[in-house]
């Protein structure tokens, strides 16, 4: 740095960050224009005509209205299934010794390997057999399936480290197994709670493969990215429309990405490191 | 200093022991009796194992369904001809693998899957290290702010952004209108829609999205190198490139060997972009295994589905990966014993 002056190094670096995000600059610019003002400055990242309508066209006539409702009901249930069941396993797995417990980490632990993506087919026939297919029950429970390796291990070995005294303390109280866990462990573990929400959050809301093949034959049941997905198969020219989509399904997943990013790279870190 | 993210810090406090990588290393240190509770034969005891049975039952059962059955019951889906309807599913044995093999379609998206990782892959490598060294310097100011700004496409949804980028790249968006400006090119490129062009360009943009995050892969690494080091080096003398050549690579190796399992793994599933950017065209230019399954099994397009078909195509790659994994784990140890021979 002392070769290069810092006024070109910031330069570049801001000349880059803008390029980096242009296509959101872009997105959100091109739902606020007519489509007339799209045709002629299409370009532009300064909307004139600030127009609403494009937004009201997707949330009524596109459906964005019931996508946007699924996405938040798949992603929250989601996420309190998931938080439930890996704080669970990682309180019995990094804090007792029991019968098993081998075996169970092995288990896991190979399942890294596995490539999730190809059980697609599987997975879709088991939410059929179970007569799920047109339910948002299905796509949760999909959603929320598979091994939560690294959930699981970071709560593990978070509890790990947890003084054995906290927990004699509790039993000497009268706590049992189950409120040791709850009122005394749980409630210290927030910085993973943390990690594990936004990520599982991200992940769900993300989620395009599982919903899009769950969702075939119903299209009452969609979520935000696949709506998009047949919004633009539907009307290939209204790209007004198709941005204001993109905006309603990314606005909440940046904000929300931007005030909590500390815990997401927090997990994400932990992914490398262990 | 005040610029790092606290995860980094927080991790870099922990040493990274030699030839343990990740999510293997934190479970062998839970699989070590120490810390945890043991649990000997007593009544209450037997109460608390059961507890804790209990504990990892629902977590087991989402694995179990999930995760667990696919795998066996892809096999014998494999060799159905099939299509998704049980009344009419006929065993065939092999039949699928032996239509697959002489499949040129199935090969060609085969060759596209790995074209794909092999042209993305190292360019998230070398470009996300690169971003972490710049903004893990400490007296950079505002480095905070560039990576959060470069970590953005990384959280969006990747079908949405596809379906953006279809314009952006498209004859009248922001790239054509840019290296026209710039005179490099004469009329514009239809980047999506150009069989030579489309691959190039959806890596281009799968880097893009995902550089971020190899950033942040990085940095963690990076941050966990003791500063000491470098403080030794800069009083001997030592060149910053000096450095990072002697220093900061033969360290941050083991976390690289990570990084590139994880960018590889990701890359050979891509679906979700290749969807909506493309949907594998044109004339199967960027058609990839995935979106090939994808066809057989759901798409409308080719009449019946064919449910057993298309588990095979995938019980095919993953076992390729599976191949690939495990040859370079024995490469990986053969270099690794021959090293250590030499060294003594």
């Amino acid at each position: 740095m002392r070769v290069v002056p810092k006024v070109f190094v910031h330069a570049a670096l801001l000349l880059l960050s803008f390029v980096w995000i242009y296509p959101f600059l872009w997105m959100v610019s091109a739902s606020f224009k007519t489509q007339t003002e799209f045709f002629e400055k299409g370009l532009s990242l300064l909307p004139e005509s600030w127009d609403t309508s494009n937004f009201a066209r997707a949330w009524t006539n596109g459906k964005f209205e019931s996508y946007f409702l699924n996405s938040v009901i798949v992603t929250v249930t989601v996420i309190v299934i998931v938080l439930i069941i890996t704080s669970a396993c990682g309180y019995a797995l990094g804090r007792y010794s029991f019968k098993g417990k081998g075996v169970i980490l092995a288990v896991l632990g190979a399942s890294i390997f596995v490539p999730l993506e190809f059980s697609i087919i599987p997975v879709f026939q088991l939410i059929k057999d179970m007569g799920l297919m047109n339910s948002l029950g299905g796509i949760i429970l999909a959603e929320s399936g598979g091994g939560h390796v690294l959930f699981v291990l970071l709560f593990a070995s978070f509890f790990r480290q947890v003084p054995k005294e906290l927990e004699e303390a509790a039993t000497m109280d009268g706590c049992g197994f189950v409120r040791t866990y709850l009122s005394v462990i749980l409630p210290l573990s927030k910085p993973i709670i943390g990690s594990v929400v936004i990520m599982q959050f991200i992940w769900t809301w993300n989620s395009f493969l599982l919903p899009l093949v769950l969702t075939l034959s119903s299209p009452e049941l969609r979520t935000l990215a696949v709506g998009l997905y047949a919004l633009r198969g539907e009307n290939i020219v209204d790209w007004t429309g198709i941005a204001a989509g993109g905006t309603i399904a990314l606005a909440p997943i940046i904000v929300i990405f931007l005030f909590l990013q500390r815990y997401f790279v927090d997990g994400m870190s932990g992914a490398v490191k262990g | 200093m005040a610029a790092r993210w606290p995860a980094a810090r927080r991790l870099s406090r922990r040493p990274l022991p030699h030839g343990k990588e990740g999510i293997l290393l934190s479970q062998t240190t839970i699989a070590q009796p120490g810390r945890e509770i043991a649990v000997r034969r007593t009544p209450r005891s037997r109460k608390i194992a059961l507890w804790c049975w209990l504990f990892v039952a629902p977590n087991l059962i989402f694995f179990a369904m999930f995760q667990g059955w696919p795998i066996i019951v892809n096999w014998y889906y494999s060799m159905l001809d099939w299509s998704g309807i049980s009344s009419d599913a006929k065993f065939i044995g092999l039949g699928n693998f032996k239509e697959l093999i002489a499949d040129p379609y199935f090969w060609n998206a085969y060759k596209n899957s790995f074209l794909f990782m092999l042209g993305a892959v190292p360019l998230l490598l070398v470009l996300g290290l690169l971003a972490a060294v710049v903004l893990n310097n400490p007296l950079l100011k505002l480095a905070k702010m560039y990576r959060t700004l470069f970590f953005i496409p990384v959280v969006t949804t990747a079908s949405v952004v596809g379906i953006i980028m279809v314009y952006i790249w498209g004859s009248e968006g922001a790239v054509n209108y840019a290296l026209m400006k710039l005179n490099l090119l004469d009329q514009p490129v239809n980047w999506l829609g150009d069989p030579h062009w489309a691959m190039f360009t959806v890596i281009l943009i799968y880097v893009w999205k995902n550089l971020g995050m190899n950033m942040i892969y990085w940095l963690a690494g990076l941050q966990s190198i003791p500063r000491e080091l470098y403080e030794a080096a800069k009083v001997d003398g030592s060149t910053p490139a000096k450095t990072f050549v002697h220093i900061t690579v033969p360290l941050i190796v083991p976390v690289g060997l990570v990084i590139t399992l994880l960018n590889v793994s990701g890359a050979l599933k891509v679906f979700d972009m290749i969807k909506t950017m493309t949907d594998g065209g044109p004339f199967f230019a960027t058609d990839v295994v995935s979106t090939y399954i994808y066809r057989f099994a759901f798409s409308s397009e080719i009449g019946l589905p064919r449910l057993g078909y298309a588990s095979a195509a995938g019980i095919f790659f993953a076992f390729t990966i599976v191949l690939i994994a495990v040859l370079q784990a024995v490469i990986r140890k053969m270099i690794g014993s021959a090293g250590r021979g030499r060294g003594a």
